[in-house]
């Protein structure tokens, strides 16, 4: 198997903040000498948006997706057109991670309409007669900790028929209550969301009761703008009929790349938000919505 | 063939000339004097061959030193230098390290270690706490279904790439959650148990081919099957056997997070700090926290999270002592109340192996359980129950095992304070039977036992639905087997337990009881109590014969009395016993008892005895063991219960009462007439017992006693034919010669010699020994030996001719069909000759006391002589002759054999003046060596030995044959 390329980051969870140096080895193992073109590794980062098909239609959707926008691209040459050694050759590099002008880089985050990826790629270009090799990885990118005191802002809920909007026949509905409270809709994303959750009484068996975290992404475009919730994960809290009046955790991990902190700009938006779904043995869902609040400490 | 008799045959002396022995006189006193080993001193405390060699560098130079003790020493064989330990130096490596090691710092390092692993002791669990793995196959056995079990699986597609991305990963777990469905409907529990065997392996053979991801979902689908309680009573099982796959996976993780920090060669401590850990390992093991806590599914991420609970090692010092609380109050959104206990059950062991000084959240998942007790009752679960057609009582003995696991935990040497406020939390629920079995299941017996009384108080408070009171009654018996109550209150345990088992109806909870309050009966009161409690026992079970169906128990509770009633005399006394054992009458389990009886018997009988009660008692047990052989019966079956009649009988002894000890083996020969090692036992035993008269009457038969001595003679005479084994028939008869021989019945003894002079063509040329076919040779040649060493002193019959039984015999060797190629004959006869050389001594080497042998018969008369002498010819042609017919066969290695053979007899017994003889000898000399067969070490050791014997005096003519005796070296 001929040349092979890989790039190894320092950091073993490959996170980096802005302001820091990324730094690294590219790694080319090779039975052989190698006869290379030069090698380059470019450093980019973007924000890509795709419009959903909901809010804009299908045709436009897929032709019409807005155009990335570019936080940061560097490239950088690190050997010359030239001969490698067989066996393993290290190469180090160091990117400091800088933005131009007024940009801001954006934390790492994994969605469905806003992606925001930073990668590392290197490319080994050569002769005609062999091809070009190319290796991507992707880093981590966190946001500066937000300075000051999160100020925590516990919320207490209530849920009963009454509560309920959007119910078809009410008088059809089992009697329940069921209260708790969140420790904080103002979270820290590396702090798992945590509350209670108590079932007074329920005339109905309860079937389970989950967690439903949402990402709500907005994409800003000519036309005005695309707002869409999606279900990042679901966590089961309660399984089946639990016993009333014993309070049960609520307790939630946000999951990497998947979550970062709330993030407000002119083209978009990520914003979260978190649903107690309480499933009854006769199918009836029972919903409480929760916007979030997240931020990096 | 050659005519019958021994009479000389002219026609067969051919080359050879006749031959006769010409016996050396012998002086056997001053041989034997010259024989006896000079005493030498010994000195003591020096060396001992048994002693263990200490090689060290000072002692091993002083030995070399002292090496001179010459050839007597040489024995005692330390002086002689260890070559080993000479290429040394005469140090021994191991003694060098150990003087060169400190002392001082070896005490310490001693020390630290000492104290090292006290502080570990405090931390892990001792050995006084029951592990899980000896629960385990006890849940498994008891929590069975004949119910057809279902598997909702998915099929995992194999060989499903693993991307290194996070994403793809996560993507690849939410394809789990949605995946298709796979059922396995209608399985039997057999088939259950092997699919989730077949899980566990490809969990394994995933993690060994790196499909990480794909053994995740394993256990993520395995402990799905937890959340699943339809079959409800195999439920625990089920739990047993996934937990078993969670454990599996925790260590897989756990190693392979551990192998990653082992980079430098150095392996991490046992008690390593997060600090020591990589960052590589660290993000791995973080990456399985994250992708565990995004399982959608309650059940499936508390077990997959509680499996690795022990990775929080390698994140934080707190990690451990942080998640147990969390995972503890996690469970309490699991609906189920029987799952959730099983949860429970599950965090307490993990706890407990990872952490096991983490006592709160342990007490914190009892009270969570107290807190939804009250579930087990409400409608969920009573539907639930309805469904399944499961009533309650069984329903909750399916809460045992994790309650009792729980409690146990807690138990743990948990101060007595603990223990108390558990028992008044446990009242509070209005005495709930379920709780207080399993506290009396889990906490410490000496804290049950000494609050008996109130255990009793509360278990006649329980409610009568619900929990089955016996076995309430089964656990507080349990207990107070191990540890004692308050003295005072001991009766009155007794009774207020009794009472209320004795009213049991069904049969199985009885004996279930029963059996284990024989234990607290037998330990604390005496055969009176013991008695009533079998009567109790026998009359409960006798009715439409519930007996056949609690055998097992019968048999414990048997063990237990035999346990605590040593003495068999009390034993036999309680009326109640044997009727007790006729409730076994299923004829295997039957003889089992009598088996434990018998083996309780010789192992605990001191002294031997002739108590009626006990006689009569363990010759009925005995006589059971005895009625079961059958043709079918095993060897070693047969084997074994002769050997423990055999043990009974000889406990068995009516002192000087000889006549009634004889009655007894009369009647025992009766009893046991089919194992034969008994009959042999008894011949011995009635052997025995002659001479031990013979004893007493100090050699002087009175009247009375010649007649008892003879019936006991008479005795071994008629038993001895009824066995089998051929070579016990020969050498008991010959035994029993010499015991008649020695009370001087000599008629008798010449009965049973003539007896065992016919039964030697009997032999069969192979006989079995431990199942396997082995020529009997040997076993002749050796008995023959011997019978011919006894018949030296047999007098002869008045009637009969002379040497009547050695002809005799030698007749019967004659015409004995020997193997082929085979020279056992010739050997016996060239011992014959030594036979016949002793016999005609003035004075024979041994006699009897009281028996006149033939040299005082005969008085060496001359005609006595001649006889014999003409015995030793006819043996002489004959071995003459067996050489020449191996000279023509050429097997001329075994003609040079028996050529030395022979003459080393010559040598011994023949007096070589005789001039015949002295050529003979020369004779056999040369043919020994003739055809290079002969071995020239012993060729020249002989020759050494009779250089020897020319010195002493009278030997003169042996210089004289020496010079005669060429040695022949080999070509």
């Amino acid at each position: 198997m001929g040349t092979a390329l890989d790039i190894k980051i320092k950091r073993a969870n490959k996170v980096y903040h802005c302001g820091e140096v990324l730094s690294g080895v590219v790694v080319i193992t090779s039975k052989d000498t190698v006869q290379h073109q030069g090698i380059s590794l470019t450093m980019e980062g973007a924000v890509n948006l795709q419009l959903s098909a909901k809010s804009v239609g299908m045709f436009e959707a897929f032709y019409n997706s807005v155009k990335p926008i570019q936080i940061i691209n560097s490239t950088l040459e690190m050997v010359k057109p030239g001969k490698l050694p067989s066996g393993k050759t290290e190469i180090p590099f160091e990117f400091p991670l800088l933005v131009k002008g007024n940009k801001v880089l954006y934390e790492t985050y994994h969605g469905v309409f806003v992606n925001i990826q930073y990668t590392l790629r290197c490319d080994m270009r050569r002769s005609l007669l062999a091809k070009d090799l190319t290796k991507a990885c992707e880093f981590i990118v966190h946001s500066q900790p937000q300075k000051g005191k999160l100020m925590p802002s516990p919320v207490d809920f209530t849920i009963t028929p009454e509560t309920l909007q959007n119910v078809k026949e009410r008088a059809l509905l089992p009697k329940f209550l069921i209260r708790g409270h969140l420790n904080s809709t103002n979270c820290i994303v590396t702090q798992p969301l945590m509350g209670e959750l108590v079932v007074e009484n329920a005339e109905a068996a309860i079937k389970s009761i989950e967690l439903q975290l949402v990402r709500v992404e907005t994409c800003g475009c000519a036309e005005g703008y695309a707002r869409d919730a999606t279900e990042i994960q679901n966590i089961q809290i309660a399984d089946g009929d639990v016993c009333r009046g014993l309070p049960i955790p609520v307790y939630m991990v946000f999951p990497r790349l998947f979550t970062c902190p709330t993030l407000e700009t002119t083209n978009f938006k990520v914003e979260f938000e978190v649903n107690i779904v309480v499933l009854l043995h006769d199918d009836h869902l029972i919903t409480e919505n929760f916007p979030l609040k997240l931020c990096r400490m | 063939r050659p005519p019958k008799g021994l009479l000389l045959r002219a026609e067969n002396i051919g080359e050879f000339e006749f031959f006769s022995l010409h016996a050396r006189i012998r002086n056997y006193t001053t041989e034997f004097e010259s024989c006896r080993l000079e005493a030498v001193s010994l000195e003591f405390g020096d060396y001992h061959p048994l002693k263990p060699i200490t090689v060290t560098e000072s002692k091993t130079k002083k030995m070399s030193r002292k090496g001179s003790t010459s050839s007597t020493s040489s024995s005692s064989s330390s002086s002689v230098m260890d070559p080993l330990s000479s290429v040394l130096d005469g140090t021994d490596p191991l003694s060098l390290f150990a003087a060169t090691a400190d002392p001082v710092t070896a005490a310490a390092n001693m020390d630290s270690t000492r104290k090292k692993r006290d502080k570990e002791d405090h931390l892990a669990v001792g050995s006084d706490f029951e592990p899980w793995s000896s629960k385990r196959g006890e849940i498994l056995a008891r929590y069975t279904t004949t119910e057809k079990l279902s598997i909702v699986s998915k099929v995992t597609t194999p060989g499903s790439a693993v991307s290194e991305k996070v994403r793809t990963r996560l993507e690849e777990l939410d394809d789990l959650e949605e995946g298709s469905q796979k059922e396995l409907l209608n399985l039997t529990q057999q088939d259950y148990i092997n699919r989730i065997e077949e899980l566990n392996q490809s969990l394994k053979d995933a993690w060994s081919s790196d499909q990480k991801v794909k053994a995740l979902k394993i256990v993520i689908q395995c402990s799905k099957l937890l959340s699943d309680t339809t079959v409800i009573q195999f439920y625990p099982s089920k739990f047993v056997l996934i937990t078993d796959i969670l454990d599996t996976f925790g260590k897989l993780v756990y190693e392979r997070i551990l192998s990653m920090c082992v980079d430098s060669r150095v392996s991490l401590p046992d008690n390593f700090t997060p600090e020591s850990i990589n960052d590589t390992a660290k993000e791995t093991c973080l990456n399985w926290f994250f992708k565990i806590a995004s399982i959608r599914e309650l059940i499936p991420r508390f077990y997959v999270e509680a499996a690795i609970l022990k990775c929080n090692k390698f994140l934080s010092k707190t990690g451990i002592s942080e998640c147990l609380p969390r995972l503890t109050s996690m469970i309490r959104g699991i609906g189920d109340p029987l799952v959730a206990v099983c949860a429970r059950a599950y965090l307490c062991r993990v706890g407990m192996e990872v952490a096991p000084h983490l006592k709160e959240s342990l007490n914190k998942n009892f009270f969570d359980f107290l807190l939804t007790f009250k579930q087990i009752h409400g409608d969920t679960v009573q539907n639930q129950l309805v469904v399944q057609c499961v009533e309650i009582p069984l329903y909750l003995t399916l809460y045992s095992p994790a309650i009792d696991w729980i409690l146990q935990c807690i138990a743990y040497r948990a101060p007595e304070g603990l223990l108390t406020e558990m028992m008044e939390r446990c009242k509070k629920l209005g005495n709930n039977a379920l709780l207080l079995n399993s506290v009396m299941s889990a906490f410490r017996a000496e804290f049950i036992a000494a609050r008996s009384m109130d255990f009793i108080a509360m278990i006649k408070e329980c409610d009568e639905s619900g929990f089955p009171k016996h076995l309430l009654f089964r656990s507080l018996g349990l207990n107070l087997a191990l540890a004692d109550p308050p003295e005072s209150d001991r009766l009155q345990i007794l009774n207020e337990a009794w009472k209320v088992i004795t009213k049991l109806k069904n049969p199985q909870d009885y004996i279930n009881c029963a059996e284990v309050w024989v234990e607290y009966t037998c330990r604390h009161f005496t055969k009176r109590e013991v008695n009533t409690v079998l009567a109790d026992v026998i009359k409960h079970m006798t009715p439409d014969r519930a007996f056949e169906e609690a055998y097992p128990q019968l048999q414990s509770i048997i063990q237990k009395v035999i346990t605590y009633f040593h003495d068999f005399s009390i034993l036999f006394s309680v009326e109640k016993f044997l009727p007790f054992l006729d409730m076994f009458q299923k004829e295997c389990v039957r003889v089992e008892v009598c088996k434990c009886i018998m083996e309780a018997f010789i192992k605990h009988q001191q002294e031997s005895t002739k108590d009626p009660v006990i006689l009569n008692a363990l010759l009925h047990v005995c006589k059971t063991m005895h009625d079961s052989v059958n043709a079918l019966t095993l060897e070693d079956e047969k084997r074994m219960l002769a050997a423990l009649i055999n043990g009974f009988i000889k406990m068995v002894s009516f002192g000087r009462d000889f006549e009634q000890q004889l009655s007894f083996y009369v009647e025992a020969r009766s009893m046991f007439c089919n194992l034969e090692p008994v009959l042999v036992q008894l011949i011995h035993s009635v052997n025995q017992l002659a001479m031990e008269t013979r004893k007493v009457m100090k050699g002087n038969h009175s009247r009375k006693t010649a007649a008892f001595v003879r019936a006991c003679v008479a005795f071994c005479f008629i038993t001895i034919p009824s066995l089998s084994s051929i070579f016990a028939r020969l050498n008991l008869y010959l035994h029993s010669g010499q015991v008649a021989l020695a009370n001087q019945c000599l008629s008798q003894a010449d009965a049973f010699f003539k007896a065992a002079v016919s039964l030697v063509p009997e032999v069969p040329k192979m006989i079995n020994i431990d199942g396997k076919m082995r020529p009997s040779e040997t076993f002749l040649l050796e008995f023959l030996c011997n019978f011919f060493s006894t018949l030296l002193i047999v007098p002869d019959h008045p009637e009969q001719g002379v040497l009547f039984l050695v002809r005799g015999l030698l007749n019967v060797i004659q015409d004995y069909t020997w193997e082929e190629n085979c020279d056992d004959k010739i050997r016996i006869y060239t011992n014959v000759l030594h036979l016949l050389s002793a016999m005609t001594q003035e004075t024979y080497i041994y006699h009897v006391d009281k028996v006149d042998s033939n040299d005082t018969l005969y008085g060496g008369d001359s005609k006595f002589l001649a006889e014999i002498n003409k015995v030793c010819e006819t043996v002489i042609t004959q071995i003459l002759d067996h050489l020449k017919t191996l000279g023509k066969d050429e097997a001329l290695k075994r003609q040079s054999q028996l050529a030395l053979y022979f003459f080393n007899t010559i040598l011994a017994h023949g007096d070589l003046r005789n001039n015949k003889l002295n050529q003979l000898s020369v004779n056999l000399w040369n043919l020994a060596q003739k055809h290079g067969f002969a071995d020239t070490k012993t060729m020249v050791k002989t020759l050494e030995y009779i250089k020897k014997r020319s010195k002493q005096p009278e030997m003169s003519h042996f210089a004289e044959l020496a010079l005669r005796l060429p040695l022949q070296s080999r070509t």
